[in-house]
């Protein structure tokens, strides 16, 4: 009998998920199914009549192009060195709006506001004040110095960009584990002559650990696909592409189907690696 | 009965005309920003009679930008574009994508009569006219006549006169646009085909670039390291060449025939002495860059036919001489230069004409953007050219474009 009901149950519940599993098949499972399927032809809208299957050739291609790795490596870099001054950045900031006493709302809403600011917006902002003659910024480096005209200053301003923007994000995050660090245990810490500094790496970090996993794997996969900021800043020019601006250009500027959807399954497979990575190596717990 | 209800309706709708638009087929034009487009498609409005109305849409001001948003609309079949304004280097792409239509009978034949020879070859793409020529543009010498007597020749001949005056401390620059960018490639083009040579073989399909461009690199070498370069070659674009004249720095620039309007803008005193001679060449008499901008029809125009009519006028000799003498835009109709306000506004039209019989124009390629990108990545900065290792890069980067296996930076 309840065996019954069970079956008619689930059997209702999977009718009731249904509309809904439809709906992302649809909407993203045929897109990246799609895009693979381009990644396999020379598809070049410019080249109609010589669309053919070549297997995997277009990934040989991609592989083996020096631009590619050289935004690998831009993208990696600028993943790597912005999350982590953002997660100490956003650590202070969550710690000091976590404890304020005095007018705690206004704090945490400034501590938001670049976060609340359009990206592209905010980079323009930036670009103009790193450009000789109009920046502020510029008029503070040596006379004649252009510095989002050289690669390495350039990628040092995106950095800068990213930091400046989503730290707020990272803070927000932080701030939701800090909340579940019990007081009373801190307090009886504090009892057992603990320090500041050892009640927050022996107590406060091992407590926050999922929050802090989870900021670290959200804000990851954000900045591995960092795209609006270089589009603004540098479009890529002097090496400073990341793989998100370098598949946009061979899919939309390029018009080159199959080599820009090689590019954006390669980007896919890079950030499966980097949530696999984060679940199950460091233990992330999945968000939801 | 059926014929009075037909007139009723005409006279319906010839009174419901006036400034409401109803029933007249908006053409909807896409061009770079040009301060004086509005006028040239009104005055073709006035003059359609109601046949069609222009709608002008501006662009984006960068020459990647304007493509972008072109080829993004037609990939996705947008019927909102009628008339396209096209650079010169976009023909070839667009006509073997599909997206733009041939011109044939008396509409080409209206193409044709009159218009320049190189200009008409830059809307051609195998043996068929996609578009109908607008503007053209070729890069004069420009020099200062009370630094030298004589304009060099050859680019030999700027290095030689550079070392004479910077021994005499005098301005001794040679200004080109060498940075990183389209410029760069308008450059190593000129001096290839003035070598001899060209970069990809007559039909497109495969790479030339044999020992006339292993000369073109040399001489780009060897000026990038001579006298002549200013310390900033490797990132000046055309306006940096303008204002290192106009600020004294300079001697010479290779340049298109805007800075001399420019010069006696902001530098009245200098014009005087501000001259210009034939592009130079490598041992011979040079071959100047060819720009300009083409008028094409959408392939998913709905209204097809108004729009090659719009188009026809929006380049007409009328049209031509707005945009030449308001905007400075050099003309591709032939008796346009000699019309008596084009004297005071062009007084190099004669070097413009010459410049125009000889000009090396951009390989024809639907890939072009990828050929381009790719040359101007291995030839920057043109300092340490090493010509037959550079050589041997452009071969295989260009060969690989072709392939539809290049891959933008």
């Amino acid at each position: 009998m309840t065996a019954e009901r069970d079956l008619g149950e689930r059997r209702l519940a999977l009718w009731l998920c249904a509309p809904a599993t439809l709906i992302m098949i649809a909407v993203t499972g045929w897109p990246i199914l799609y895009s693979f399927l381009l990644s396999l032809r020379r598809a070049d809208l410019r080249f109609p009549a010589d669309q053919e299957w070549i297997g995997l050739a277009n990934y040989a291609t991609v592989l083996g192009n020096p631009y590619w790795w050289t935004a690998f490596g831009v993208t990696a870099l600028v993943t790597v060195v912005s999350v982590a001054i953002e997660l100490v950045l956003g650590m202070l900031v969550a710690l000091v709006t976590f404890r304020t006493i005095v007018g705690r709302g206004v704090v945490r809403t400034v501590v938001l506001v670049p976060y609340g600011i359009v990206t592209v917006a905010a980079a323009y902002g930036w670009k103009y004040a790193w450009t000789p003659g109009t920046g502020w910024l510029a008029g503070l480096l040596p006379a004649g110095s252009a510095p989002l005209t050289e690669q390495a200053p350039a990628i040092a301003i995106i950095i800068l960009a990213e930091v400046w923007k989503t730290t707020p994000f990272m803070a927000l995050l932080l701030m939701t584990g800090l909340a579940l660090v019990p007081e009373e245990l801190l307090r009886a810490a504090s009892m057992d002559g603990a320090n500041r500094w050892q009640r927050f790496t022996k107590i406060v970090l091992p407590l926050m650990k999922p929050a802090i996993l989870v900021a670290l794997l959200f804000r990851t996969l954000d900045a591995f696909r960092i795209f609006d900021n270089i589009y603004v800043l540098t479009n890529g020019a002097q090496h400073t592409s990341s793989v998100s601006i370098i598949a946009y250009h061979n899919l939309i500027g390029g018009l080159n189907l199959g080599i820009g959807s090689t590019m954006s399954v390669l980007i896919l497979i890079s950030v499966a690696v980097i949530a696999f990575v984060f679940i199950r190596v460091f233990g992330a717990a999945a968000p939801g | 009965m059926i014929r009075t209800v037909a007139v009723a309706v005409l006279a319906a709708a010839a009174a419901g005309c006036g400034p409401a638009t109803g029933g007249i087929p908006e053409i909807n034009l896409y061009n770079a920003p040009q301060q004086n487009i509005r006028a040239i498609a009104e005055r073709c409005n006035d003059r359609a009679g109601g046949r069609y109305r222009i709608i002008v849409n501006v662009l984006p001001r960068d020459a990647d930008g304007q493509r972008e948003q072109l080829v993004r609309r037609l990939a996705a079949g947008d019927p909102g574009l009628d008339v396209l304004g096209l650079d010169v280097t976009w023909t070839a792409e667009l006509a073997e994508a599909g997206w733009i239509r041939e011109w044939t009978g008396t509409h080409a034949e209206r193409v044709r009569a009159g218009t320049l020879a190189k200009p008409l070859d830059t809307a051609v793409w195998r043996g068929k006219l996609y578009a109908a020529p607008y503007t053209t543009n070729v890069q004069l010498l420009w020099y200062r006549s009370d630094l030298v007597a004589d304009a060099p020749t050859t680019w030999q001949g700027i290095m030689e006169a550079a070392g004479r005056l910077a021994a005499a401390g005098k301005p001794a620059y040679g200004e080109v646009a060498a940075a990183q960018y389209e410029g760069l490639v308008v450059w190593f083009n000129s001096v290839v085909a003035s070598a001899g040579g060209a970069i990809l073989t007559p039909g497109g399909n495969a790479v030339a670039l044999g020992e006339p461009a292993l000369r073109a690199l040399r001489v780009m070498r060897a000026y990038a390291n001579s006298k002549a370069a200013d310390p900033s070659l490797p990132n000046t674009h055309e306006d940096e060449a303008r204002l290192a004249v106009e600020g004294g720095r300079a001697a010479f620039e290779v340049n298109w025939p805007y800075v001399y309007a420019s010069m006696a803008a902001n530098r009245p005193e200098m014009l005087p002495y501000f001259k210009w001679a034939a592009y130079p060449g490598v041992d011979g008499p040079g071959r100047s860059p060819l720009g300009g901008a083409n008028f094409a029809i959408s392939r998913y125009s709905g209204h097809s036919q108004e729009a090659f009519e719009a188009a026809l006028c929006l380049r007409d000799a009328e049209s031509q001489k707005i945009a030449a003498t308001k905007d400075g835009l050099p003309p591709t109709i032939e008796a346009v230069y000699s019309d008596p306000e084009m004297a005071r506004v062009y007084p190099m039209r004669q070097a413009i004409l010459d410049a125009l019989e000889t000009a090396a124009p951009r390989p024809k390629t639907p890939v072009y953007q990828n050929v381009s990108t790719v040359i101007s990545a291995v030839l920057s900065p043109p300092a340490e050219i090493d010509p037959p290792v550079t050589l041997a890069e452009l071969r295989r980067q260009v060969g690989d474009a072709l392939q539809s296996k290049g891959v933008l930076p």
